[in-house]
């Protein structure tokens, strides 16, 4: 189960110059043998980009621990963050909503800040440094969203024990729907997950690729030749700023809706209906 | 896909690094620092009401003594009005005593004047009879020659004075 740097990509590359996919892959930056009962933790490339977010977020964080009465705009930057999951949880859950600030907030930032990261263009591209979205990749969306349902389950059957089953039986149904609604019910909230894993997934990788996609764009008609270059390089590559700045908003947007989302949930499971 | 083709090989390394990155962030920034910050804010949210009660409290303070103030200015007011009318009334009181008692003397001495008036008339009108029971006496003896005693000298004068 050892990685081996590029393997897989070099078939795609020989298809296609620039090879929208590439972006995703993972490579092992070191302790390529590292193991724990027999499952590779190599440290790569998304290992790094989940440290640099989670450093970002820390220094982030530094800002607000001033403490001070009046504060500056620093300051005043964590505590709006801060303000705002509180708000957020306030509004969806109430008052019991506070104690899963610290959960929320930690989602939250963590994934803003990695959509963010992501998305960091030329400069450091041009290092050799390749920004890389781990966002983008469903076994990680898919690990904070199975989080989110653990706790959900939990805190649902730590509340109400059995009691939490009434979470799928909603008031006023007929007696006879009973079973039929039950199901129904069932199923879709153990679909929770999986579209609130999906969800982040699909949009960070769809809106990288479109950028990969129109960047190659830009490549390839410039390589085709100067009228090429400008007719069709030059559309595209305004196109892409634009959707850069599209993808901003996405990156914000999505950490909102994992957020509310996980909000919405751990209040179902705090008050059922 | 590299998600797809390479989740098996890579599914391990990521779920590690994910919970490590994940958990320390959630210790250190979520239980550690979340709730700092959270209570800077609640501080001074705490300390923007307290001072927004005290100023309240102050500015009704404030209305309460100006209230006392009015009403002890109104109360201050009213007795100065009342001394200032008590003082009118006691020197009209004493204007009309002394003018009653200036009237009362200045009726005497009238009445004196009137009175010894009266006495000087009646003194006069008697001297005046007198004289004339004289005169008439007088007049009598020399026309007539007779002697008319005194009293019936008076009384005819009297008669003829009483008749006009």
């Amino acid at each position: 189960m050892q990685l081996v740097r590029g393997e897989k990509i070099d078939v795609a590359a020989d298809t296609a110059k620039v090879d929208p996919m590439h972006q995703f892959a993972i490579e092992p930056l070191f302790g390529s043998d590292w193991t724990i009962a027999g499952y590779n933790i190599a440290f790569t490339n998304s290992a790094l980009w989940m440290l640099i977010a989670g450093i970002a977020l820390w220094i982030f964080m530094i800002g607000g621990m001033k403490r001070e009465v009046v504060p500056g705009r620093w300051q005043m930057a964590v505590e709006t963050m801060t303000g705002f999951i509180d708000d957020l949880l306030e509004a969806n859950m109430g008052k019991e909503g506070r104690k899963y600030v610290p959960y929320v907030f930690t989602l939250f930032m963590f994934i803003l800040f990695a959509n963010l990261l992501g998305l960091i263009p030329l400069p450091l591209a041009m290092a050799g440094v390749h920004a890389f979205t781990f966002t983008s990749h469903f076994t990680v969306t898919g690990v904070l969203a199975i989080m989110t349902f653990a706790i959900v389950l939990v805190v649902g059957f730590w509340k109400h024990g059995l009691h939490f089953f009434s979470l799928f039986v909603p008031h006023g149904t007929p007696t006879l729907m009973i079973p039929l609604i039950f199901v129904i019910e069932l199923i879709s909230f153990l679909f929770r997950p999986f579209s609130l894993g999906l969800r982040l997934f699909v949009a960070m990788m769809s809106g990288h690729v479109l950028l990969e996609v129109l960047s190659s764009f830009v490549i390839d008609a410039a390589n085709a030749g100067p009228g090429y270059g400008v007719l069709i390089g030059g559309p595209s590559f305004i196109l892409m700023i634009a959707i850069c700045a599209l993808e901003l908003l996405v990156a914000g947007i999505q950490a909102y809706v994992f957020a509310l989302l996980t909000s919405l949930y751990i209040n179902d499971a705090e008050h059922l209906h | 896909m590299p998600q797809i083709a390479q989740m098996s090989e890579t599914f391990a390394s990521q779920l590690f690094w994910l919970l490590l990155v994940f958990g320390i962030l959630f210790f250190v920034i979520g239980k550690g620092m979340v709730p700092k910050v959270m209570d800077t804010v609640g501080l001074r949210d705490k300390q923007i009401a307290d001072d927004l009660a005290a100023a309240q409290a102050a500015r009704d303070a404030a209305d309460a003594e100006e209230e006392a103030w009015r009403t002890r200015e109104n109360a201050n007011r009213a007795s100065a009005q009342a001394l200032v009318g008590e003082a009118k009334g006691k020197a009209q009181a004493s204007t009309e005593a002394r003018l009653a008692e200036v009237q009362a003397g200045l009726d005497a001495r009238m009445a004196e004047a009137e009175a010894r008036i009266a006495a000087s008339r009646d003194a006069a009108a008697s001297e005046i009879e007198a004289v004339a029971a004289d005169a008439a006496k007088e007049i009598v003896s020399r026309f007539a020659g007779v002697n008319v005693d005194q009293t019936a000298a008076l009384s005819a004068v009297k008669k003829a004075m009483a008749h006009g």
